[in-house]
C-alpha cells in the first residue's frame, strides 16, 4: 500500500473515519448516532458531508439503498453498536438481495471490551457476514483509510452489494496517522467485466439460428447502467423484451418489442414469450423462482444465453448452453459489435412469425384491470393515474405487496433507476425511507412512494426526517385496509378465511392527521372522479412531503397469477381464466 | 454422491474460517472434513476441504466460495494426482497379557505409540482415508477409549505448486464514488 494524501499530523481515529469517507467520495449520509459512534459524529459535524439524522436505524439503510439506486452512486448509511447496528440487518440483506452497492458504518464497543457481552455489543461482522458482500471489523485506527477505501471498492465494482465497516470506539478514539491509499491490495477480489470473445461468438451464433428468442432483461442490466446498449441490440435484431421486477425501466415500456414483466405477476405475452421461446438472452438475471415458477417446466423448448458478472448465478438454477461472465454492458456491446458485421454479410435472424405471434398475445391479453361493481376506487387507477400525471422522469418506491405490483404492471417506465423496491428480499416498508434516499440522491425529480397501508405503518416515521430535512417526497397510500397480498392469497388458497389480515386502516390510524403530525399535507381521497384532483394537488406541493391517503376497493387482486411453486403454464390473467394462444402461427 | 477435495487459499484474516464454514452450511453443502493451515507464504492461509456432493452443486460450492473476498484461489485436487493424509490419535485398552497384539497392529501400520499406562495404549497413524479406516477396524476388538482425529490435508503430485498464483495484485483506488 503506498502512501498518498499522506499527512504528518496526528489525528483521532474518528477524524480519520470522516476524511475518508470524504476521500472516498461521499456527500451525504444517512445515520443516527449513540455511544460506540459518537467519536465520529464529532468531527463529522465539520464536515463538508451531509447527515441526515432519521428516526430509525432501518431507514437510514433503506435510505442508502433508495440513494444508491436513484443515482447510481454508492449509499452511505451509519449507526451505532448493538440494536443500531441489528437495525441495519434488513437494509444490508435487502441490498445484498438487490446487488446495491452501499456501505454501512457502525460503531462497536471498544476493543478491550470485545467478547465480554458489553453495553449495546453485538457481533455485527458476525451476524452481517451472510448478507453482505464483504465486511470489516477495525480495531487499529492506522487501517481506517485503507478499510474504507476497500469497502467502497467492493461495495462499487463486480456485481454491486453491501459491504460493512464496524469500526471499534477505542480505534475511533486513539491517535493516528491519516495516509489515503492509492492502491487496494484485494488478492482474492478480481471481478471479470470483459466478456470472453468466444462465448459472445457462439452467443452471436444462437441468436442468429434462433427462430424464437427473447431478450429477458434483469436488474443486472440497470446496475451497469446498459439501458442505451439494451435498446441497440434490441432494435438491431428485432427481438421481443421482457423487464424483470428490478429491470422496470431498463427498456421504455412504450417500445413496442416491449413485452412487458414476466413472472409470478407478469403480462401474459412476458410469460408466454419465455416458456414458449427456443432461445433465453438472460442480461443481468437470475432465474429467480418468482420468475421461473417451476423450474422444471420453465421454458421447456429454450436454450439459454446466462450473461451476469457473478459467476455463481450462471447454472445456478437453469443450465446455461452459452455462459458469459461479464458486466451486461460489455456484453451488449460486443455482441451489438458482431451481429453488425454478421448483419454486414447478409447474416440476420428471421424472427417474423415468432414477433408476430408476441405482439398478438400482448395485444389480446392486455393488461388490465375491473373497475369494483360498487363505484369504489381501483387501486389500479389510482396507480394508472399516478403514473399517467406524474410522467417520465419520476422516482417511483414501493413496499411489498399488491400496491408493488400494480405500481410495477401500471406505471409506464421509461427510464432507468425510476423504479426502485426491495425485488429480493421483499421488504415490506422500504417504500418512504427508499423515497427518502432518492430525493436526497436526486432532489430535482419527483419523487412518489407508492405504498400499502400496512407498509406504510413499517417505516412512516421516517416522515419527520423528510419534513425536517427539507425532502419533499410524495406518498401514495393504496389503503385497502388489508395486508393485501396475504389477504389475496388467503381468497384464492385458503378458503376466503382471511386470518389476520385485517389491519382496519380505514378507521386507525387517521392517515391525513397523521402526515399533519408529521409536518406533511396529508390528503385523502376514495372516489374515481377525484383521484386526477388530488394527485395534481399533490404535484403541486413542492415544500414538504405529501401523504395521500388513497382508499381503495379491499377486494382488488393483483393479475395475471401464476401460482406459487406452479408451472408458467398454468398462468391466470383472472380468476380461474387461462390465456389461449394461437399457436398455428409459430 | 461423491467425494471431492478441495484445496483453497485464502487470505489468513481474523474471521475467514467462520466465513467458508457458514456459507456451506447456509447453501446447503455438506462438509465432510476441513483443515486449515499456514503456507509457505506467511499471508496465505490453505484448507483443504473435502466435500460430498454431485458434480453440478459442486460447481456451486467452488462460484460461492471464490465470491468471498478473502478467498484467493481454489483448485479441486483429482485423486490419483494427488497424496492426501490424515491422522489419527487413538487410545485403546490394552493390558500387559494384549498389549503386544496391539503392538502387532502398530508395526502392521506402520503407526507409532505416543503414550503408554498400564492398562492402556495411545497410538498415532498417518494415512490416507482407506489406511486410517482399517487401522481402526483392527483396534476395534480391544476396546477404542478415546479417538481424536485430523482434517484431511493433500498436496498434488509433481512439482507444480497451487500458489504460484496467489501472490497479491494490487489494483489502483476507483475514483471517487460520486459521479
Amino acid at each position: 500500500m503506498t502512501e498518498q494524501q499522506g499527512s504528518g499530523e496526528s489525528i483521532t481515529g474518528a477524524q480519520s473515519l470522516v476524511r475518508s469517507l470524504e476521500a472516498a467520495g461521499v456527500t451525504d449520509i444517512f445515520g443516527i448516532p449513540g455511544g460506540a459512534i459518537l467519536p465520529a459524529y464529532d468531527p463529522l459535524m465539520d464536515s463538508s458531508i451531509r447527515h441526515i439524522l432519521v428516526r430509525h436505524e432501518q431507514g437510514a439503510g433503506h435510505a442508502a439503498q433508495g440513494y444508491a439506486s436513484a443515482s447510481g452512486r454508492v449509499g452511505v448509511c451509519m449507526a451505532t453498536s448493538g440494536p443500531g447496528a441489528t437495525n441495519l440487518v434488513t437494509p444490508l440483506a435487502d441490498a445484498h438481495m438487490d446487488s446495491v452497492p452501499m456501505v454501512a458504518i457502525t460503531g462497536q464497543v471498544g476493543a478491550s471490551l470485545i467478547g465480554t457481552d458489553a453495553f449495546q455489543e453485538a457481533d455485527i461482522r458476525g451476524i452481517t457476514m451472510p448478507i453482505t458482500k464483504h465486511n470489516f471489523l477495525v480495531t487499529d485506527p492506522a487501517e481506517i483509510p485503507a478499510k474504507i477505501a476497500e469497502a467502497f471498492h467492493i461495495a462499487s465494482t463486480g456485481r454491486p452489494g453491501p459491504v460493512l465497516v464496524d469500526v471499534t470506539k477505542s480505534a475511533l478514539q486513539s491517535t493516528t496517522g491519516f495516509q489515503w491509499p492509492s492502491e487496494i491490495s484485494l488478492p482474492g477480489y478480481r471481478p471479470v467485466t470483459r466478456p470472453h470473445a468466444k462465448q459472445i461468438r457462439e452467443a452471436a451464433r444462437l441468436i442468429l439460428e434462433s427462430r424464437k428468442p427473447v431478450l429477458y432483461v434483469g436488474g443486472g442490466t440497470i446496475r451497469s447502467g446498459a439501458a442505451r446498449e439494451l435498446a441497440t441490440l434490441a432494435e438491431l435484431t428485432g427481438i421481443p423484451v421482457v423487464t424483470t421486477l428490478m429491470a422496470r425501466g431498463a427498456f421504455p415500456d412504450s417500445h413496442p418489442q416491449h413485452l412487458g414483466m414476466p413472472g409470478m405477476h407478469g403480462t401474459v405475452a412476458a410469460v408466454a414469450a419465455l416458456q414458449k421461446s427456443d432461445l433465453i438472452i438472460s442480461l443481468g438475471a437470475r432465474f429467480d423462482d418468482r420468475v421461473t415458477g417451476n423450474l422444471d417446466s420453465f421454458a421447456p423448448g429454450a436454450k439459454v444465453i446466462h450473461a451476469d458478472i457473478d459467476p455463481a448465478e450462471i447454472g445456478k438454477n437453469r443450465y446455461a448452453d452459452v455462459p458469459i461472465v461479464g458486466d451486461v454492458r460489455e456484453v451488449l456491446v460486443d455482441l451489438v459489435t458482431t451481429l453488425r458485421t454478421e448483419a454486414e454479410a447478409g447474416r440476420t435472424g428471421d424472427y417474423e412469425g415468432w414477433v408476430a405471434f408476441c405482439a398478438g398475445v400482448k395485444k389480446k391479453y392486455a393488461l388490465g384491470y375491473d373497475k369494483p361493481a360498487d363505484g369504489g376506487l381501483a387501486p389500479q387507477y389510482v396507480i394508472e393515474r399516478l403514473g399517467a400525471i406524474s410522467g417520465p422522469g419520476t422516482i417511483y418506491t414501493a413496499g411489498v405487496g399488491q400496491h408493488q405490483m400494480w405500481a410495477a404492471q401500471f406505471v409506464s417506465y421509461e427510464q432507468p433507476n425510476t423504479w426502485i423496491n426491495s425485488g429480493g428480499l421483499g421488504t415490506m416498508g422500504f417504500a418512504v425511507p427508499g423515497a427518502m434516499g432518492a430525493k436526497v440522491a436526486m432532489p430535482d425529480q419527483t419523487v412518489w412512494a407508492v405504498d400499502g397501508d400496512g407498509c406504510f405503518q413499517m417505516t412512516n416515521q421516517e416522515l419527520a426526517t423528510c419534513a425536517i430535512n427539507n425532502i419533499p417526497i410524495k406518498v401514495a397510500i393504496i389503503n385497502n385496509e388489508s395486508l393485501g397480498m396475504v389477504r389475496q392469497w388467503q381468497t384464492l388458497f385458503y378458503n376466503s378465511r382471511y386470518s389476520n389480515t385485517d389491519l382496519q386502516s380505514k378507521r386507525i390510524p387517521d392517515f391525513v392527521k397523521l402526515a399533519d403530525a408529521y409536518g406533511c399535507v396529508g390528503l385523502a381521497c376514495d372516489s374515481p372522479d377525484d383521484v386526477d384532483a388530488t394527485i395534481q394537488k399533490a404535484m403541486e406541493i413542492n415544500d414538504v412531503p405529501v401523504v395521500v391517503d388513497f382508499r381503495v376497493h379491499r377486494d382488488a387482486m393483483v393479475w395475471p397469477m401464476v401460482a406459487a411453486g406452479t408451472s408458467n403454464d398454468e398462468i391466470k390473467y383472472a380468476r380461474d381464466l387461462a390465456p389461449q394462444f394461437d399457436e398455428d402461427d409459430l | 454422491m461423491a467425494q471431492h477435495t478441495l484445496s483453497v487459499l485464502v487470505e489468513d484474516k481474523p474471521g475467514v474460517l467462520a466465513r467458508i464454514s457458514a456459507l456451506f452450511s447456509r447453501r446447503g453443502f455438506n462438509i465432510t472434513s476441513l483443515a486449515v493451515g499456514p503456507t509457505e507464504h506467511p499471508e496465505i492461509s490453505r484448507m483443504t476441504i473435502v466435500v460430498n456432493v454431485e458434480s453440478s452443486p459442486l460447481e456451486q460450492v467452488t462460484k460461492q466460495l471464490n465470491k468471498l473476498v478473502e478467498v484467493i484461489k481454489i483448485v479441486e485436487l483429482d485423486n490419483a494426482a494427488s497424496v492426501t493424509r490424515e491422522l489419527v490419535l487413538v487410545k485403546v485398552g490394552a493390558t500387559a497379557e494384549n498389549r503386544s497384539q496391539v503392538l502387532d497392529v502398530v508395526q502392521l501400520f506402520r503407526a507409532k505409540v505416543i503414550d503408554v499406562a498400564a492398562d492402556a495404549v495411545t497410538m498415532q497413524v498417518v494415512g490416507n482415508a482407506d489406511k486410517i479406516t482399517d487401522f481402526l477396524r483392527v483396534l476395534e476388538p480391544f476396546g477404542i477409549r478415546e479417538l481424536v482425529q485430523s482434517g484431511m490435508v493433500a498436496i498434488g503430485r509433481g512439482s507444480r505448486s497451487i500458489s504460484e498464483r496467489g501472490k497479491p495484485v494490487a489494483v489502483p483506488v476507483p475514483p471517487a464514488a460520486h459521479a
